[in-house]
């Protein structure tokens, strides 16, 4: 199959627009007739399966956590951007076009970005309208923040819970059409695998987590809004649960990934404490609008932060990008930040971390002001490590935190799986190598509220209206073989706890295909997994049975998964002989030690077809056409 | 409070399923370090119980930041244990003393039944927000963002109740299990804001009436649930809830 990223003719500004008047529609009294399945209740998934509802599709929702509100976005922090230009500071959709395509190292698709940067004015009007309480001015209008990789105040907020804000007002409007019928929603719900029918997606497998019941669930399209796989690392920023098998299971079903080794490291994270860690806490990037980045100048400088005299100090940062400073795009701050403490500067217990001092922003503003803004994140980062960042500096060191890569769509968001589509984090599309703060909220709600209720009629038009049966051979059979598969995990009983495997995978993953990377180092950490992989086959434990409430069970699973899925992203990313945005190839670096691109070689997107099991995927290239933009080095100075 | 690795006696609730009764069992948690948070003293005792064999406690948690509102244990007769104002994912072991016996118990409510150990059913809350928690607007056919001024002071009190994480413990720590500070917030939320205004009046006596019908029980103003509530929202918001259910019900 040859990739057809159907990415409509005509000038960039204009193509959105023309396409939806192109696209096929579906009648309102045929709506009803359709039914569509939605795995996933995060931003994506609540304001698509909301959406779709709202125009007359039979929705049903499915869901991992115990209420749709509780899905990963709702950590979301620092805010969403929107090209609404509130500030007259210069702000526009070609704007916010300009810095996420620069921002993503021009590895995004053109036509993508610019619609998203289009629809994201549409987001912050029905968030606005359904009651989403934004942070606001005394003369009652929106407030706005800056952000990094931009220039312009284009972030809306909701002090640093915007995640939570925007995603309960998803739910309500998912809540509204649960309550109309249009919706049935399922929680504590997993989908296990995507059933396809002639070639086409019509409906999954999911296992009822509460009984261990397996059912069957049949639809005319299937939509993945099932988050990132940034949990193959195992320390990372998000939830426990967040995982990649819904993406895997429809990768194995025939969908292409877009670039699996695209993995974004936040660097404003609390640091490591101790072996006994399950996760890392993100403080919002917003803390850079007014924190400021340091280490000793000295390697292995031990004094208190307060005994270090200013010209003893380094704003590296602020030293290397003048114009950026402590704003320059997350790749870069996290990799300076190893960089300092690959040197010996970095501090803490474990070195392993910078300062970010408010001590400035204090004098500057006061207390007041200060924690007006930032509050809530300096109780947490007190609560965390029992220091008072109001009195010395915060600690950071950067964690993985979102993935670029994902499911490979067409512009329609639509895989290379007929009726099978991916949004929001769960597909590749928008980010490029590299995703700027407060855009991973528009993109998810850009998909769900404005492209999916718009692209999927065209495909359903199509699609014959006569209800799909669940009772099938193909729905037998990929009943048996996720039966089969959860038989197989609970009859090894070796002994080796889930928990061990995830850690090896995430340690492995990490030295190996995390901040920086290398040809010897990635060919090491392919050799590792395999091992890894079989390991776990042989000698996995897990306690209880599949007739009951079962987290190992669960956690099994997914990391079985994970072990198949952080090999491709190794393998991804030692075929792409350059460095842009988060991914860094130690061999591809300019003498300044900033990322190489190839852009005359790698400007396309890697999408990986699975062959079966123990065959090497097969590489598909999508040429990324630049036709706006001029490609440039990225310049933060 | 310690600073040493700390050996603890934990009391825990293990209930099979909601079909079969539960009880109290005992477990030794050792060489605890201070930094860990009490989701990950349980993940050390789980792990040493599946090495040993038996079965591992069963319990919510997901973020593990204190937004997401899953974890839910109701720990020494606390819901979320000791601190004010943090959930029980935040809670650090730095907050016990060596040799401390800690009890762990579920949300106790019969609104919210229990699963298995720990965990328990709360789709109530669910219900309640489908019965009127929202503002009903399509996607699309709305107005610029700007169009709907809201005063600052407004928009920041309809914040603090919006930022109610639905966890639950308002519910377990009220003796009543009165789940009124819950739906008051989300009442609050929309009551200070003009985009909820139109709804306002069906919004509340729907809201109220699923939670009664959910079997939760009536609020007698002790206001445990503010003083248990992690993200600490105010019983103010019940008052606010009973203006607006009898002005509501007063011009019905």
């Amino acid at each position: 199959m040859t990739l057809d990223s159907k990415i409509p003719a005509g000038p960039l500004s204009e193509k959105w627009d023309n396409h939806k008047f192109k696209l096929k529609l579906v009648n309102p009294a045929n709506k009803r007739k359709y039914d569509i399945i939605v795995v996933g209740t995060g931003l994506a998934g609540a304001s698509a399966a909301a959406s779709l509802a709202e125009l007359g599709y039979n929705v049903k929702t499915f869901c991992f956590q115990d209420s749709p509100r509780r899905a990963h976005s709702i950590a979301a922090q620092g805010g969403i951007n929107a090209a609404k230009n509130y500030r007259n500071d210069g702000d526009s959709v070609y704007r916010l076009f300009y810095d996420t395509i620069k921002g993503g190292d021009y590895r995004a698709r053109e036509a993508n970005v610019h619609r998203l940067a289009q629809v994201s004015v549409n987001i912050i009007d029905q968030c606005v309208a359904q009651g989403v309480p934004f942070a606001r001015e005394y003369g009652g209008l929106l407030d706005n923040r800056s952000f990094g990789g931009a220039q312009v105040s284009r972030t809306f907020y909701a002090k640093g819970q915007t995640g939570q804000q925007l995603l309960l007002g998803a739910y309500s409007a998912m809540n509204r059409q649960i309550a109309e019928g249009k919706i049935k929603s399922y929680t504590r719900h997993e989908m296990l695998d995507v059933v396809l029918v002639d070639g086409q997606a019509r409906g999954i497998i999911a296992r009822d987590l509460v009984t261990g019941e397996i059912e069957r669930h049949a639809g005319h399209a299937v939509l993945l809004c099932t988050g990132g796989y940034g949990n193959v690392f195992y320390l990372t920023t998000y939830a426990r649960g967040s995982n990649g098998t819904a993406v895997w299971r429809a990768h194995k079903k025939g969908a292409y990934f877009g670039n699996p080794c695209f993995t974004q490291i936040h660097p404003t994270c609390i640091p490591v404490s101790g072996d006994h860690q399950s996760k890392l806490t993100l403080m919002s990037e917003s803390l850079r609008n007014d924190g400021r980045i340091w280490v000793p100048k000295e390697k292995g400088d031990k004094r208190k932060p307060e005994a270090i005299p200013e010209n003893e100090r380094d704003y590296y940062l602020e030293r290397i990008y003048p114009s950026f400073g402590n704003l320059v795009p997350r790749d870069i701050a996290s990799r300076k930040a190893k960089e300092v403490c690959d040197e010996g500067r970095g501090v803490g217990s474990t070195g392993l971390a910078v300062y970010l001092d408010f001590a400035d922003a204090i004098k500057r503003l006061g207390k007041d002001a200060v924690e007006a803004k930032y509050g809530n994140l300096f109780d947490m980062y007190k609560q965390i490590t029992g220091e008072d960042p109001y009195q010395t500096p915060m600690r950071i060191y950067p964690a993985v935190h979102y993935t670029m890569g994902g499911l490979w769509v067409d512009y329609n968001l639509m895989t290379s799986v007929p009726g099978l589509y991916a949004c929001g984090e769960a597909n590749f599309s928008d980010h490029g190598a590299n995703r700027l703060g407060a855009s991973a909220l528009m993109q998810g709600l850009a998909d769900g509220y404005f492209v999916i209720p718009a692209t999927l009629g065209d495909y359903l038009a199509s699609v014959e209206r006569k209800p799909i049966s669940s009772d099938s051979p193909e729905f037998d059979a990929a009943e048996k073989a996720v039966k089969d598969g959860i038989e197989k995990l609970l009859s090894i009983k070796g002994n080796k706890t889930v928990h061990e495997f995830q850690r090896e995978l995430g340690q492995i993953m990490w030295n190996h295909c995390g901040m920086a990377r290398n040809e010897a180092g990635l060919k090491e950490g392919i050799e590792k997994i395999k091992q890894l992989r079989n390991e776990f086959w042989k000698d996995i434990h897990i306690p209880g049975t599949d007739q009951e409430l079962n987290q190992n069970l669960e956690k099994a699973g997914r990391v079985a998964d994970f072990l198949e899925l952080g090999e491709l992203m190794m393998v991804d990313a030692l075929h792409r002989n350059e460095s842009c945005g988060g991914h860094f190839r130690e061999e591809f670096q300019t003498p300044e030690g900033e990322a190489r691109r190839d852009d005359d070689n790698y400007t396309y997107v890697a999408a990986w077809e699975y062959k079966g099991e123990g065959q090497p995927e097969q590489l598909h290239k999508e040429k990324l056409d630049f036709e706006s933009v001029t490609l440039t080095q990225r310049s933060y100075k | 409070m310690s600073s040493e690795n700390m050996n603890l006696t934990l009391k825990v609730w293990r209930q099979r399923n909601g079909q079969s009764q539960g009880s109290f069992e005992t477990y030794q948690a050792k060489s605890v370090s201070p930094d860990m948070s009490f989701l990950e003293m349980m993940d050390v005792v789980n792990e040493d119980l599946i090495k040993g064999g038996k079965d591992p406690i069963a319990f919510d948690h997901d973020c593990r930041e204190g937004i997401c509102g899953t974890c839910s244990m109701y720990i020494n007769g606390r819901a979320h244990g000791p601190v004010k104002g943090v959930t029980a994912c935040q809670l650090h072991m730095r907050s016990f003393i060596d040799g401390e016996t800690i009890t762990i118990e579920p949300w106790r409510a019969t609104a919210f039944p229990v699963l298995k150990d720990l965990i328990v059913d709360r789709s109530a809350f669910d219900r309640i927000q489908q019965a009127g928690g929202f503002v009903s607007v399509n996607t699309g056919s709305v107005p610029d963002a700007n169009a709907i001024p809201v005063a600052k002071a407004c928009a920041d009190e309809a914040f603090n109740s919006a930022a109610c994480i639905g966890c639950g413990a308002c519910v377990a720590a009220c003796k009543n299990s009165s789940a009124m500070l819950f739906v008051s917030a989300k009442v609050s939320q929309y009551a200070m804001l003009p985009q909820g205004d139109v709804e306002r009046k069906d919004r509340v006596i729907k809201m109220v009436s699923q939670m009664d019908e959910e079997g939760f029980g009536t609020c007698t103003n002790t206001e445990a649930c503010e003083a248990e509530c992690p993200k600490g929202i105010s019983v103010t918001n019940i008052a606010r809830l009973n203006r607006e259910y009898l002005r509501a019900k007063l011009t019905e």
